[in-house]
């Protein structure tokens, strides 16, 4: 398929748009004005309307298909959150107007909405205060480690470095090493953080641990209690990577867990659909005692029941994203949390773990499963068995390709060889699950049988293998 | 499996080629058979001053990237900067072609494994 710009012709228009009432030349000053025309596509609307038409159809979304891809949380996002966050009080409000003196009162549905959404936040994960501002999970991390940072500053702490188990997500270590801080790595044993291995590198300097819980194996830390007296007897705070927050949303508390701060991906959990590179939401919650360096300014209600801005934060860290972060994402959030309730979402997690499981037994006897035990709402199979036939976890997920699945996540977490990470989440029926679990095992036969066909997948496909090495390594980012 | 013999080695997958005062060092064959086709190779500059367990570089695959640890004491003499444009040399010849750093060595190499205990070590690493 060729690219918009490649379809473009010469002097071909779409939609004129209507011309300023004065020339350009005299409401811009020269020096900004252009030399030479932009480069873009020239095309008809109907060529721009059957362009991204026919783009859209070669789109694999979780509207058309399975997407078991570990620890992404493909789920559906129901339709009537989009409903709401396109309302047109939310969608065309301009985010300056609360800013400017005496807006708030006009966008006092707006602001309502951001502080219930932090309310109800607040609500299903125990902390005592939350900034909706960072725009994706990675943001949120950096967000939650400058906070700890400035907390451990205003202490007057001296801390440099920051623990991420190896079974923590691949986000963690890069965040604490873009705050400044030393990343101090530590093994897994059966699975958990080993206490044994967290007491050997925990001193005075640490100034936090990030945790990803349940890990990125699928399993709950069984030492959290006993991680969180041993932080806390060294002043280093406890980290929540939410990235994995569909597995315990409505039946845990990560405040009352001991957590001091987590961030959320409200785009994975939370009544948005992801996977095109946004838009997201990664707020973060904080202990009381972390509270004073949230980014601002804050939403607040006011003693006569109003909303307000607070913008007279002078612990805060400073604004981490424009205005009050994706506020169509906080909305889609709200409307999510509202809709289901709090029993809904403790029903939501029940499913999302029940069908993990069910595919993790449904698997066992076809795939090595080196964790085999209860798993929360993921688990990893490894595909080594397969080694001897140079069947690999790469070609069992191009197969899948072929088989109208989106694959799982492969060749993570880094500590199971040959690793595919499977997270169905709670959205998916038993038939479904039933058909990728066939599936899946007939293409695990067919790679002893013939592993030809299955080194050869995908063939149904617009594309066949990319080189993802030659991709990789000499990138062509523009278009020639 | 592959170990070249006369070579001394980590548990971290590095090889050592001890030279009178000098070494050289690079990634075992397993290591690069783990991590895959290379896309990319960040290696000390001349003149840094590697200590023995700790960070010198990193190699990054399409699979995943990993820390490169230093085998031995020393100052870096020489780099083989053909690896930041032919990676792939890491996988072709992990012994040869696709050397990492030259090192004057400060103390003479402790604690590294030679090519028969190697490879038991890595024969008995689940894979």
């Amino acid at each position: 398929m060729k690219t918009v710009f490649a379809k473009s012709v010469p002097g071909r228009t779409g939609v004129l748009p209507p011309s300023p009432e004065q020339s350009v030349s005299d409401m811009l000053p020269a020096d900004l004005l252009r030399r030479k025309r932009p480069a873009l596509p020239e095309l008809s609307e109907l060529d721009v309307v059957r362009h991204y038409s026919l783009l859209s159809h070669r789109n694999f979304s979780v509207d058309t298909n399975f997407y078991p891809l570990g620890s992404c949380t493909m789920k559906y996002n129901p339709k009537f959150c989009e409903t709401a966050s396109a309302l047109p009080g939310f969608a065309h409000t301009h985010p300056l107007l609360p800013q400017i003196e005496g807006g708030e009162p006009f966008a006092a549905g707006c602001l309502k909405a951001v502080w219930e959404c932090e309310r109800l936040l607040r609500e299903v994960t125990g902390m005592h205060a939350f900034t909706m501002q960072p725009m994706a999970g990675a943001q949120g991390e950096l967000t939650g480690i400058l906070l700890i940072a400035a907390y451990h500053r205003a202490k007057g702490n001296k801390k440099t470095k920051v623990i991420c188990p190896d079974s923590a997500h691949g986000t963690n270590p890069a965040t604490a090493a873009l705050a400044g801080y030393e990343v101090v790595n530590i093994a897994s044993q059966n699975g958990m953080i080993d206490p044994d291995a967290l007491a050997a590198v925990l001193d005075d300097s640490v100034a936090a641990l990030m945790m990803t819980c349940p890990n990125t194996l699928g399993l709950f830390e069984a030492h959290l209690p006993l991680i969180v007296e041993k932080l806390r007897a060294a002043d280093a705070l406890l980290y929540y990577d939410g990235a994995n927050f569909n597995a315990i949303m409505g039946r845990m508390r990560t405040g009352d867990a001991g957590f001091d701060v987590v961030h959320l991906n409200l785009h994975k959990t939370m009544g948005t659909p992801h996977g095109g590179g946004g838009p997201g939401a990664g707020p973060v919650g904080v202990a009381e005692r972390l509270a004073p360096f949230l980014p601002g300014p804050r939403v607040v209600k006011n003693s006569d029941g109003s909303f307000g801005l607070n913008h007279d934060l002078p612990h805060s860290i400073g604004k981490i994203a424009p205005f009050y972060g994706n506020f169509a994402i906080v909305i889609r959030a709200l409307a999510y949390m509202l809709r289901l309730g709090g029993n809904g979402l403790a029903r939501a997690t029940s499913y999302a773990v029940l069908n993990a499981n069910y595919m993790r037994a449904r698997l066992r006897d076809h795939l090595e499963i080196p964790y085999d035990r209860a798993c929360m709402h993921e688990f990893v199979a490894s595909a080594s068995a397969l080694d001897t036939y140079g069947v690999h976890a790469l070609d069992l997920a191009k197969a899948l390709l072929d088989k109208g699945f989106h694959a799982p996540t492969i060749y993570f977490p880094l500590i199971v060889k040959e690793c595919l990470m499977f997270e169905p989440t709670e959205t998916e029926s038993k038939e479904t699950l039933d058909a990728f679990c066939d599936e899946l095992i007939a293409i695990v036969e067919r790679a002893k049988k013939n592993p030809r066909e299955i080194l050869d997948a995908p063939l149904t496909l617009p594309v066949r293998r990319l080189d993802e090495t030659r991709a990789a390594r000499n990138m062509v980012l523009t278009e020639a | 499996m592959s170990v070249k013999e006369g070579l001394l080695y980590t548990p971290t997958h590095e090889w050592v080629r001890v030279e009178d005062a000098e070494a050289v060092i690079g990634i075992s064959f397993f290591a690069q058979e783990q991590l895959g086709d290379l896309t990319f190779v960040d290696l000390p500059a001349a003149g840094a001053i590697l200590s023995p367990g700790k960070e010198m570089g990193s190699v990054e695959s399409v699979k995943a990237a990993s820390d490169i640890y230093s085998p031995v004491a020393g100052e870096v003499i020489a780099v083989n900067g053909s690896l930041e444009n032919n990676p792939e040399k890491v996988n072709i010849s992990p012994y040869d072609e696709g050397w990492m750093v030259r090192v004057r060595l400060s103390a003479r190499p402790a604690e590294l494994l030679d090519a028969a205990a190697y490879e038991a070590y890595v024969l008995a690493t689940p894979h």
